[in-house]
């Protein structure tokens, strides 16, 4: 479970001083589901840096199953991102020269997984999205469905308890967004993960049973009982 | 994953890695040839050197020089009949003489031998001989009116005697210098014999401490047409040639060797050496050796090979001080630059791997781990560069040796270290009078590739490769994963 308490982040650009977080206080239950919405620079990305331990708040607290990853040291937050936090990002941001059974196999390496299991590990999670006949496929041989889809099994290999997504059908065009958000969606009532998504799309934040919306670094809950 | 990654990207930046790997295969291929060709140079040197005083010599011990005694010219003299009668027969008579220095007590090689770190002593004497032959003719009278009379006097003057001149006579002389060396047949490990190799015969026995033997050298056996079994009259006295010897260098240190004893005696030199031949027993001590025998053996001078390296001149000299001067700095400078090009060219790849690197760290990966793969690839580009640059120095070193440049050593004509001075005849002559006289040797340059220097290149290699992946590396483990998120906003 996520609880976020008075989380501000403020950083230099040029002279000014930018508040991307102001004071945000947030809880989520462990297998929910949240959206984050909001305009260009609201800072959406930003909160979910906070939520992967990615960066660190200004001021605040950020706590994952008891631990503040607000002031965990370095080499503690790599633990917790390698073993309970799964990434899946607007550009795929796939190894472009690994194919995509050894991509998977990337978000195993730091959990010391020998090289056989990864490699069956990495098989299983790519059939279960649909790419069982695609191992040896790089990224340039895919389309970004495909990539994206190579990405979210990087993500679940490890089978963690969060599944983060900043705007990952942002890169895709309708049709692909919808089996996207398809697999998404099985993958996190299949494995009753806690899945946070960033997205610009209002069809898609309007099938979330939880919105955030951020505007100037102030976060704004609404709850979808319909979803 | 570490090798798949790095065969990988490796792969997939073939021209950069090519280019980082050429510079550092650049420098490391300088730094093969130029230390290759130094190593010939070296060698040629010591050849010279070794042609002087042959192999294994460390210094040489010598009478200091005295001013010569009042009257005393020092020159040889010869004398020859003038004879009364009609006899037109050749004369024929030769000098001896102690070449170059004076002379040493045999009891000095003793007291050299026993010096602390004096590994072996052993004594030569060299001789120079000059042979003067041939005859004089009378002159004829030749008297006005066509009747000629010998006798070769003189016209007279008395009124009634018959008028006319004196034409033709005069002298024809043949004059023969050649050099002899007196060497120590009970120990032949040392002096100017080692540097020879006996091309036909033998060498001497050690029981032939005072046989009419010799050994001739092949160059002057040529010229004079002597082979072994022939013998050769060195101032009355005939000696049967056991054996031809070639000098390793082209250059023999004496044109005759003969037992030493036998030298003593022709030069009317008995118990007595011109050059005691040292070896030391640590070659990294002959300094201290050089001390003790000049402070404990007083009226010597020692001459070692440094100091004789240093009347070295010519364009080996040359050649030499530009191999370690220029050669040595230009690779130094192409190095360091390959060094810093592979560097900043690691760290640009870096720099456009940010996404990559920061997306492997939001999956977890500790810096140190995507540090050692910057560092993996930058090592394989190194290793790649140290491989070619091997090839390549290889090849530099392998045409060197194959075009063989001549160099040419003179010997002496700077004066000299270690006291050495003029001989007496300026002729060649074994031992360091030799080089009294300007003298040049033609050497064929070669550029011998030890593994000490592949081992070096290959250091190089490893070390131009943690040099550039430490660039790289200290860039890639400052990124911050959120630079991988950051990048798609």
């Amino acid at each position: 479970m996520y609880t976020l308490q008075g989380v501000t982040k403020q950083y230099r650009r040029g002279k000014s001083t930018v508040h991307a977080l102001a004071g945000v206080d947030l809880t989520i239950e462990d297998g929910g589901r949240l959206v984050i919405q909001g305009p260009t620079g609201g800072g959406k990305s930003t909160l979910l840096q906070m939520l992967g331990g990615l960066d660190r708040p200004t001021a605040g607290s950020i706590e994952l199953d008891g631990m503040d990853l607000a002031r965990l040291s370095e080499a503690k937050l790599t633990k917790v991102r390698a073993q309970n936090i799964g990434f899946v990002f607007q550009s795929f941001n796939l190894i472009p020269t690994l194919t995509a059974q050894e991509n998977v196999e990337t978000a195993l390496v730091p959990l010391g997984v020998k090289a056989a299991e990864r490699r069956r590990r990495a098989a299983e999670a790519l059939d279960s999205v649909g790419l069982g006949e695609r191992l040896g496929h790089v990224p340039g041989e895919m389309s970004g469905g495909q990539q994206q889809r190579v990405a979210i099994a990087r993500a679940l290999v490890k089978q963690p308890k969060v599944l983060l997504a900043d705007e990952p059908t942002g890169n895709l065009d309708e049709s692909m967004r919808d089996e996207i958000m398809e697999v998404l969606e099985a993958l996190w009532k299949e494995h009753g993960l806690t899945f946070i998504m960033v997205t610009h799309d209002s069809s898609i934040a309007r099938r979330a049973p939880r919105l955030a919306t951020i505007r100037k670094g102030e976060v704004t809950i609404t709850e979808n009982a319909a979803a | 994953m570490f090798f798949t990654y790095l065969r990988r990207e490796l792969r997939r930046r073939r021209k950069a890695a090519l280019v980082v790997a050429s510079g550092l295969a650049l420098g490391i291929a300088l730094v093969i040839i130029v230390s290759s060709v130094s190593s010939g140079m070296s060698k040629a040197q010591d050849k010279v050197l070794e042609s002087l005083y042959g192999l294994g010599t460390d210094m040489t011990v010598t009478k200091a020089a005295t001013a010569p005694k009042s009257g005393s010219t020092g020159r040889p003299k010869f004398e020859f009949d003038a004879k009364d009668s009609d006899d037109d027969a050749t004369q024929s008579t030769d000098r001896v003489m102690v070449q170059g220095f004076q002379t040493l007590a045999s009891s000095t090689v003793g007291k050299v031998g026993k010096q602390d770190g004096v590994a072996g002593a052993v004594g030569g004497l060299s001789l120079s001989v000059m042979k003067v032959d041939g005859q004089f003719k009378r002159g004829e009278f030749q008297q006005e009116g066509g009747t000629s009379q010998g006798g070769g006097r003189g016209p007279g003057g008395g009124s009634g005697q018959p008028q006319g001149e004196v034409r033709g006579g005069g002298a024809s002389f043949d004059v023969n210098s050649y050099t002899v060396y007196g060497t120590d047949v009970t120990q032949q490990d040392l002096g100017p014999l080692t540097s020879s190799k006996i091309t036909s015969g033998r060498t001497f026995k050690t029981t032939e401490t005072n046989a009419k033997v010799a050994v001739v050298d092949s160059a002057y056996a040529k010229e004079k047409t002597l082979s072994t079994g022939k013998t050769v009259t060195i101032h009355g006295t005939e000696f049967t040639i056991v054996g031809v010897s070639t000098a390793d260098s082209g250059d023999a240190a004496a044109n005759l060797y003969i037992p030493l004893q036998q030298a003593q005696t022709l030069s009317d030199s008995k118990n007595k050496v011109t050059t005691v031949y040292v070896k030391a027993a640590d070659s990294q001590k002959i300094d201290s050796v050089k001390s003790a025998i000049q402070k404990n053996i007083s009226g010597t001078t020692v001459t070692t090979s440094a100091d004789l390296a240093d009347t070295v001149s010519g364009s080996l000299s040359t050649a030499s001080d530009l191999a370690a001067g220029v050669g040595k700095w230009l690779s130094i400078a192409v190095l360091v630059a390959a060094f810093l090009v592979a560097g900043l060219l690691t760290s640009s790849a870096v720099s456009r791997r940010v996404r990559e690197f920061g997306t492997l760290k939001a999956l977890g990966w500790k810096s140190g781990r995507v540090t050692r793969q910057v560092i993996g690839e930058a090592l394989v580009n190194g290793l790649i560069g140290g491989v070619l640059g091997i090839g390549i120095g290889l090849a530099g070193a392998y045409a060197v040796t194959a075009v063989s440049p001549t160099l040419t050593a003179e010997l002496g004509s700077s004066g000299g270290g270690g006291g050495m001075r003029g001989g007496m005849m300026g002729g060649g002559g074994p031992g360091f009078g030799r080089q009294s006289a300007s003298k040049a040797l033609d050497i064929a340059l070669t550029a011998p590739v030890s593994l000490s220097i592949i081992l070096i290149a290959v250091a190089l290699a490893v070390a131009g490769g943690l040099i550039a992946g430490a660039f790289g590396g200290w860039r890639a483990s400052r990124l911050r994963p959120a630079d991988a998120l950051r990048r798609v906003e």
